[in-house]
């Protein structure tokens, strides 16, 4: 019985790093930037989300968290497309500087209070094949499975998806064949930020008590996922959220015969993982190897 | 990758401009040295404090520099060995609850501590490069908190612990005792820590312009510009990654000492990721791999949100922390967040860039000799 309920939880905690890892992705692979700022944009989007929902109810609210959410990594990327192009590292790093500000000015929001959206679901618990679980992690896991096959779907067979693949894999081929770098720049920012937003919502819901000041350090949590799937696969960012959840939840509910790890050994379980996987395999499950051309 | 990723110039690039150019810098370094030693004799306890955090900071900043500016790897780690260097001191160093070494060779201890960890990580940080690095050094942040909260007899968990005085031959450089006095004012702890950071300070900028323009620091730039071409001219690249990394840690531990030693309490909370975002923000507003750029980017970042507290406490102008206003902490963050954008994208050199500009134009105004140097400053 355990088994399945630690099994149902780290699967649905893991389609949401999956959700926050994929929109990493997204992002570095249509810009080659890596955005430190995706906690910021997360907490943007939940953050408007909580102010609509009282207003608009909550399926509206999220809607409009989540487009929010998209216009401002929108807007970030605009702003990173100023700064003289090429050295990814450097794009980088002014990500951090956009988080530095972003961060401000929601801690300055938030204060000492949690953000919720209002969900209908509230804290109930559903029994699956014998476990109790609460209801928004079932509902987080089946919403997450959906949005990642809508968007492998939209990757793989739309024109769009095919542009996007096209300008990943070779930007100036592409650009070659009429592919808009900017477009696709702005497309990949914004669903990067409209799933970092869809995850926030989950993690503002029961059984968390909501988003502190402090709730954008949480999509760091997501990073080991990306670097064990791979810092460029899509189906990896996936993989790895999976194998990250999984691992929180099991070693989290196992703490207490683990306590000579130390109180919360859990949270960091996915940072030691991701520690191990760049030893063994630096580039990830399916991350591309860094090939040298002289 | 060079070419954007911009470095100060050389010192040495201004030695062939005129008399005046050879002779005004070393003047100008000695006026600085003079007027940062006798400032405690006019500043109070409070500014002095100020200054020295200030100055602690400048020393981990001038390593991560070295990392990001010179070798190019990004770290996000730099609180981690800052921790390590702070808490290894305070454990070395205390007779009560440590092994009670005498604190220079506690604190030279400290340093070797930050190293050895930067070492055990650099079979990571070897192999991945640049970017790549960086996002994977997020996880020693989150994994030292860890040990910081849960190692509770040497580092107090999450309640801290004590830092012990810092002494040479029973004199006391961040105590009282045995009392002094300069020129008529009182030399206390705060006037004798100024002295043991810009002591400090000092060493390390002379150890970074010898890493930098020596034989390691072109070694470091050839691998950041050009893996294969370094390999090619016999730089062995895994070693040199991982020497640049261990490096900086050093420097982080020696940051890490010198803030214990300042604020004479450690917390976890000192050493979180907020630390290591700000000495990036440092080291970015200063222009990568400046080491005067570093050392004015880590005043700037450390003694703005202190300064604009104090002045916000005697004027009113912002609101008090944590009533959700507008608070000292929250300005100075959105300017330097701002300040971070602005100059990536307009002036990707920092500080350092637009000073050196500043400062050869001044000299092409007073000597006309040096128009050929400046030119190729500002290439």
């Amino acid at each position: 019985m355990k088994l399945v309920q630690v099994l149902v939880l780290g699967l649905s905690l893991g389609a949401i790093y999956g959700l926050i890892a994929l929109g990493f992705v997204t992002i570095f692979k249509g810009t080659k930037v890596f955005n430190l700022a995706h906690g910021s944009v997360m907490i943007f989007g939940v953050y408007v989300a909580s102010i609509l929902t009282d207003r608009i109810g909550f399926a509206a609210a999220v809607a409009g968290g989540v487009l929010a959410a998209a216009l401002l990594a929108a807007i970030l990327d605009r702003i990173i497309a100023l700064a003289p192009r090429g050295d990814h590292l450097v794009l980088t790093i002014l990500t951090v500087g956009l988080d530095v500000v972003l961060v401000a000015e929601s801690s300055r929001l938030i204060g000492t209070n949690f953000i919720t959206v209002g969900d209908p679901w509230g804290s109930q618990t559903i029994s699956l094949l014998g476990a109790t679980v609460p209801l928004t992690r079932v509902i987080a896991l089946v919403t997450g499975l959906v949005l990642i096959g809508v968007f492998f779907l939209i990757f793989q067979k739309t024109r769009f998806g095919i542009r996007m693949r096209a300008a990943s894999a070779d930007s100036e081929t592409a650009a070659l064949m009429g592919i808009s770098q900017r477009s696709v720049s702005l497309s990949s920012w914004a669903i990067g930020g409209g799933l970092a937003a869809v995850a926030g919502v989950f993690l503002a819901m029961f059984p968390n008590p909501g988003l502190d000041a402090h709730a954008h350090l949480l999509v760091f949590h997501a990073i080991p996922a990306v670097i064990i799937g791979g810092l460029d696969s899509s189906g990896g960012a996936i993989l790895g959220g999976l194998i990250v959840g999984i691992t929180q939840t099991i070693v989290t509910s196992y703490s207490a015969s683990l306590s000579f790890l130390g109180e919360g050994i859990g949270d960091i379980s996915p940072y030691i993982l991701m520690i191990i996987f760049l030893l063994v395999r630096p580039s990830g499950i399916f991350g591309t190897k860094e090939l040298v051309r002289v | 990758m060079s070419k954007t990723l911009t470095t100060a110039p050389a010192v040495n690039s201004t030695s062939d401009g005129g008399t005046l150019q050879r002779w005004s810098r070393p003047a100008l370094i000695l006026v600085a040295l003079i007027v940062l030693a006798a400032l405690p004799l006019y500043l109070d306890a409070q500014m002095l404090k100020i200054g020295s955090w200030s100055m602690a900071a400048a020393v981990g900043a001038i390593g991560l520099t070295l990392l990001v500016g010179t070798a190019g790897q990004l770290s996000l780690a730099h609180a981690f060995f800052a921790a390590v260097g702070a808490y290894g001191y305070a454990y070395l160093a205390s007779p009560s609850d440590g092994l009670g070494w005498p604190p220079v060779f506690a604190a030279l201890g400290g340093i070797a501590l930050a190293a050895t960890a930067g070492l055990a990580f650099s079979p990571v940080a070897a192999r991945v490069r640049g970017l790549y690095l960086g996002v994977a050094s997020l996880g020693l942040v989150f994994i030292g908190q860890h040990l910081l909260k849960n190692l509770g007899e040497i580092t107090g968990g999450v309640n801290g612990r004590g830092v012990p005085p810092f002494s040479v031959l029973g004199f006391e450089l961040t105590g009282n005792q045995p009392a002094l006095s300069v020129l008529g004012v009182a030399f206390g702890a705060q006037e004798r820590i100024w002295y043991l950071a810009l002591f400090s300070l000092l060493v390390a900028i002379y150890l970074s312009r010898g890493i930098i323009n020596r034989r390691p620091g072109r070694a470091f730039t050839m691998v950041r510009d050009n893996q294969a071409a370094a390999s090619a001219l016999g730089i062995d690249v895994q070693r040199y990654k991982a020497s640049a990394f261990v490096i900086s840690s050093a420097f982080a531990g020696g940051a890490g000492v010198l803030t214990g030693l300042a604020y004479a309490y450690l917390t976890p909370q000192n050493f979180g990721l907020p630390l290591s975002i700000n000495f990036l923000v440092m080291v970015l507003i200063g222009g990568l791999g400046s080491v005067g750029g570093a050392v004015v980017g880590a005043i700037i970042v450390t003694a703005t949100p202190l300064l604009l507290a104090n002045l916000a406490a005697n004027t009113g102008i912002l609101a008090a922390g944590g009533s959700g206003g507008y608070d000292a902490g929250t300005v100075s963050s959105i300017v330097f967040g701002v300040l971070v954008v602005a100059l990536i994208i307009l002036e990707p050199g920092g500080l350092a860039r637009l000073g050196s500009r500043l400062w050869s134009g001044i000299s092409a105004r007073l000597g006309a000799t040096t128009r050929k140097t400046s030119r190729k400053e500002t290439l």
